[in-house]
């Protein structure tokens, strides 16, 4: 079952061909085997799940219920769970209980019926490219468990991949999301800022946030994120704008999608094989009718440095609350104020996270912000531009989500921007808050290669349809890795 | 941009931040690399740029003047690390 | 050494909390006085993943504050994070404004009095800016050893900060200004006024040059001065410290002081050297607040009529005089029940100011009471005002009325009516009556009849006074005084 579709999990259930309960278990059974392979998972709710799987039984058994109702769900650790540890990957909130539920927890589980299995590893405060800054330890891809899934949502890939949970929710702030499902097989989207609420995610950089799914293909994530978007009054960024269906979108055929190529985004730094692989997927889409041509995002190369001047300033910002007050890590036997809160913040955050408070707090202090942070919201307007006029000729945005395939743990952790350069395709669309998803495209020497799709303000459906459409013509996203089939 | 590790204690205590010695040094080290890095920016042209404080071309929304939370103290003091009376309790603040 | 010679710059920031019921960025009540944190919510105590959502009448009032001082009213303000760690401070921020604030430009016209009988001079002062902000918890010390509690049910209550211009030149100046503001606020309602409560607060910036001198000194900060009169005693202080201090050859220092009410000083408060360092920058979780011309003015046709205004109207309407206008203007529930006295008697509105603005004024000081809880309610003064204008009660038996009412004698609009008629107090206005106690009273006292029929004619007083007495007060005066002197007549 762990290898069925979401449609085909839900027309099962539906069918009674299994209960939500059998499938489940089946799940809870595959991590308590698996996972210890893999540190995907931080928390695994097993009772909660047992309980929600029954509640959905009896919802199906009355007829009642959507799509999603029954079928299990991972979730990231940075969403805020009410009664189960949140601890977004940190120490800081190691003992955190979440008081209350994000919104779209309410959404997927109250309102839709699915079960959740458990609370995804993450990179901590969801900072870092490699899931090895989580205070619970790196997750291991399982392509090879030599290596890294991504992050900051590697748990949430590699639960995905190895068949741990059908789908899991995600969060990219500058590729999060993208990236890690490049290096593990997925399909991953993040969608236009503000279309998924951001209430009760932890914040990291507020104004590039933007929480997704990852799935084994655009349909099943077409199916979960159409349940976790929409309109949120908590949330003053959320945008007031129907969702549209994004899973009856995807039949559409893609004849005359105009998809543009960005030649900053093949230049120097690409290794060899990955542009091979993302050349190969622009025949398969040209071939199903699409028209392919070079653009030029000429201030591309500006994204990296624009981003570690936004988000290290905002996420200094976020991350003041955290001080052994009023919840998670405190010092013990405080002198005094100053103290309390230097030890806490020492202790509960770790190098990484301590590094863009440094950053952040540095770019906005007296005499610094006009040459950092108001140049980087000036070079970020350029960024934006440059895809405000791309998308006047072309519908899509094509290239490759990653310039190489997964590396290996321990390789990049003591070198901060080395580690920052891997996401250089992938943050120009928070900058700009377009929607953007990465797909399978092909494997070098057994690792997976991914291809990124960027679309226009609210072109989640678009986005979704093509992929999907190419994986009609293709079977890379069927792969499973040896060890998890 | 190069950080001195006096700059960078200094930053470290506005962020509140307790540092160790070895870590000064260290972080020093680490936040010039990214510094040196994010001055690329000051290669852009960006006279008559406006700057962009966020993706979305929208305002504000409002919402009603209306008491919408009941009181949820226990709850949210069941995670609290002190407390008593009702009081959040830290080290005596002096003025 | 003298003062003379020195000049005083004064510049205040008052911190006025909005009369909202939830607060500025969520649905927690503001209400004072509930128990420590049952107002803090998820929002208020910044818990992990939250966010703020603005409150559309803390934005309303914000722009009523700003119509009233003549301020320009931003199209676009956008809110922004002062950063600094504080307990009462949850996120480690305050979300504030500050490039962009919602009020800019404005100001407001202060009296400062020149004697008794001269007219006041009016003086200007300009009115920087007003911007949205939320207010802190607070830290309480008391209970606790080298411990302090944190109490949160305040931090995010809507505050707007009015910030004047250095326009200000004496601590009489100030008094004067922020008695001003504070009547405005509480007559836009946007602000309950009590100090005690913390709900109209005061910072004053201050410096001393000598006269003719064109640049500032270096100023203090005196923080949270909470009354008038400490605000005037924190000023006077801190000019005569600071001329002190330079006359004896030391420098003032920029710093933030902190006003001791019970010894009358200031004193230096521990700062931090990264104090001022607040890395402000535009709040990403609230989008730029737009006020277009239409919501403007909009609002501006829900603003209640302002105190100057009421009282030009009143000098006008009433025929008031420009003294009285004042008094009765001072707060808009009093304008509002002496326009209520005027329209329920029907009576002379001379009349009616005399009454309100004297006897009720004067019983209200003494009881300590505020006119919204007036024993005497606006309908029961105009009830007994109606039977002076109609002559059923003298003016000097109301004054018994009145006393009754202010006792609980009698509930209800039509109090005076029911003590009237209790006691009897019904003026005798037909002549029979009076005739025979005018006949009594002569029979009585003849040799003062003798006297006055003799010539001394300053008697007649003495006969109207018995004649009042006989009558229990109750005869008509006028007809007293036609009878008698025809009665008298030799």
């Amino acid at each position: 079952m762990h290898r069925q579709s979401i449609k085909a999990l839900g027309e099962g259930l539906r069918a009674k061909k299994f209960s939500s309960r059998e499938l489940t278990q089946q799940y809870l059974q595959r991590i308590e085997a698996l996972d210890p392979q893999l540190n995907s998972y931080i928390s695994v709710t097993a009772e909660q799940a047992l309980a929600q799987a029954d509640a959905a039984d009896t919802r199906l058994a009355r007829g009642e219920g959507g799509p999603l109702t029954g079928i299990p769900l991972a979730q990231k650790d940075i969403f805020c769970t009410q009664g189960v540890k949140t601890s977004c990957g940190s120490k800081m909130l190691d003992n955190f209980v979440a008081p209350y539920d994000a919104t779209i927890v309410g959404k997927l589980h109250a309102d839709a019926g699915m079960v959740m299995l458990g609370k995804c590893n993450m990179d901590e405060f969801a900072m870092g490219s490699s899931n090895e800054t989580s205070w619970y330890g790196p997750v291991k891809n399982p392509w090879d468990t030599t290596r890294v899934p991504g992050g900051s949502s590697g748990g949430s890939v590699a639960a995905v991949a190895a068949g741990l949970a059908p789908a899991a929710t995600a969060t990219d702030t500058g590729g999060s999301i993208r990236q890690p499902a490049a290096l593990t097989n997925l399909t991953g989207i993040k969608p236009t800022y503000g279309r998924v609420s951001r209430y009760g995610m932890i914040a990291f950089a507020s104004s590039l946030d933007q929480a997704g799914v990852v799935a084994r293909s655009a349909e099943d994530a077409a199916y979960v994120l159409q349940a976790m978007s929409g309109f949120d009054p908590l949330d003053s960024t959320s945008i007031d704008r129907p969702v549209g269906d994004l899973v009856t979108g995807l039949g559409q055929s893609i004849k005359g999608l105009r998809i543009g190529l960005p030649r900053e985004y093949f230049a120097e730094g690409l290794a060899d094989a990955v542009r091979s692989r993302v050349m190969d997927a622009v025949k398969v889409l040209e071939a199903q009718g699409a028209v392919i041509s070079e653009i030029s995002l000429p201030n591309s190369p500006l994204s990296v440095p624009t981003y570690y001047v936004v988000a290290p300033a905002e996420a200094s910002s976020n991350l003041a609350r955290y001080d052994g007050v009023r919840y998670g890590h405190r010092a013990a036997d405080a002198k005094n104020l100053e103290d309390l809160y230097k030890r806490s913040r020492a202790e509960g955050f770790g190098p990484e996270v301590q590094r863009r408070i440094m950053v952040g707090t540095y770019v906005l202090s007296h005499g610094y912000y006009d040459a950092y942070y108001l140049k980087a919201q000036k070079v970020r307007k350029l960024i934006y531009d440059d895809f405000r006029r791309a998308f006047e000729s072309v519908d899509l945005v094509l290239g490759p989500t990653t310039t190489d395939v997964a590396f290996a743990l321990g390789a990049k952790t003591d070198d901060p921007v080395s580690m920052y350069l891997n996401d250089i395709y992938t943050i120009a669309a928070n900058l700009a808050g377009i929607p953007a998803l990465s797909l399978s495209c092909g494997f070098v020497d057994g690792l997976p290669v991914g291809l990124q799709l960027m679309g226009n303000y609210f072109d989640e459906a678009r986005l979704l349809n093509a992929a999907h459409q190419y994986q009609q013509a293709t079977d890379w996203h069927m792969q499973a890795p040896k060890g998890f089939e | 941009m190069s950080l001195s590790i006096e700059q960078v204690r200094q930053v470290a205590q506005l962020a509140r931040l307790a540092l160790q010695p070895e870590q000064a040094e260290r972080y020093a080290g680490q936040l010039s690399a990214i510094l040196d890095m994010v001055d690329q920016l000051s290669q852009a042209q960006t006279d008559d740029v406006a700057p962009m404080a966020h993706p979305l071309d929208m305002h504000q929304r409002l919402r009603p003047d209306a008491v919408a939370e009941t009181d949820r103290r226990e709850a949210f003091q069941a995670i609290a690390p002190a407390v008593e009376n009702g009081l959040y309790l830290v080290p005596k603040v002096i003025e | 050494m003298d003062r003379q010679e020195w000049e005083a710059v004064i510049g205040l920031e008052v911190h006025c909390q909005l009369l909202t019921k939830s607060k500025i960025f969520s649905g927690a009540a503001t209400a004072y006085g509930a128990a420590p944190n049952t107002q803090a919510d998820a929002v208020t105590l910044g818990l992990p993943g939250v966010l703020p959502v603005l409150n559309g009448t803390a934005l309303e009032m914000a722009v009523k504050f700003g119509l009233a001082v003549d301020a320009q009213i931003a199209e676009r303000c956008v809110f922004a994070r002062k950063h600094y760690f504080y307990p009462d401070l949850p996120k480690g921020y305050q979300i504030s404004q500050y490039e962009l604030p919602i009020v800019y430009q404005g100001h407001l016209d202060i009296e400062l009095s020149n004697g008794k009988d001269a007219e006041p001079t009016v003086k200007r002062i300009g009115i920087t800016r007003a911007h949205m902000e939320e207010d802190a918890g607070k830290s309480l010390h008391e209970g606790f050893v080298g411990i302090t509690g944190i109490d949160l049910n305040r931090a995010g209550t809507p505050l707007i900060e009015i910030v004047s211009e250095p326009d200000i030149r004496s601590a009489a100046e100030a008094v004067a200004y922020l008695k001003k503001l504070h009547q405005l606020v509480v007559y836009l309602g946007i602000c309950d006024g009590n100090m005690q409560e913390g709900s109209f607060r005061c910072d004053a910036n201050v410096s001393v040059r000598r006269k003719g001198e064109t640049k500032f000194g270096t100023r203090t900060e005196t923080k949270n001065v909470n009354s008038f009169r400490f605000v005037e005693k924190a000023i006077e202080y801190e000019i005569e410290r600071q001329i002190d201090v330079i006359e004896s050859g030391g420098r003032i220092v920029q710093e933030t002081r902190l006003f001791n009410p019970d010894t009358g000083e200031t004193r230096a408060m521990r700062t931090k050297e990264d104090a001022n360092d607040y890395r402000y920058f535009p709040d990403p979780d609230l989008l730029p607040v737009v006020v277009t011309t239409d919501d403007r003015e909009r609002i501006r046709a829900t603003m209640p009529e302002l105190p100057e205004a009421k009282k030009q109207r009143f000098t006008t309407q009433y025929g008031l005089s420009k003294y009285d206008a004042t008094v009765l203007t001072g707060e808009a529930a009093l304008a509002d029940y002496y326009e209520s006295v005027v329209k329920l008697s029907g009576a002379d509105a001379k009349l009616c100011a005399n009454w309100v603005s004297g006897d009720l004024l004067g019983a209200l000081n003494k009881l300590g009471r505020d006119i919204g809880d007036s024993p005497v309610t606006a309908p029961m003064l105009a009830g007994m005002v109606a039977r002076i204008a109609d002559k059923t009660i003298s003016g000097k038996i109301a004054k018994d009325v009145f006393e009754a009412m202010l006792g609980g004698e009698a509930q209800g609009d039509d109090a005076a009516d029911a003590i009237i008629k209790a006691k009897g107090l019904v003026q005798i206005t037909d002549e029979g009556p009076v005739l025979a106690a005018i006949d009594e009273v002569m029979a009585k006292n003849p040799q003062q009849l003798a006297d006055y029929r003799g010539g001394k004619d300053k008697l007649f007083g003495f006969f109207v006074g018995q004649v009042m007495r006989a009558t229990q007060g109750k005869a008509n005066p006028d007809l007293v005084n036609k009878l008698l002197k025809d009665k008298l007549a030799p």
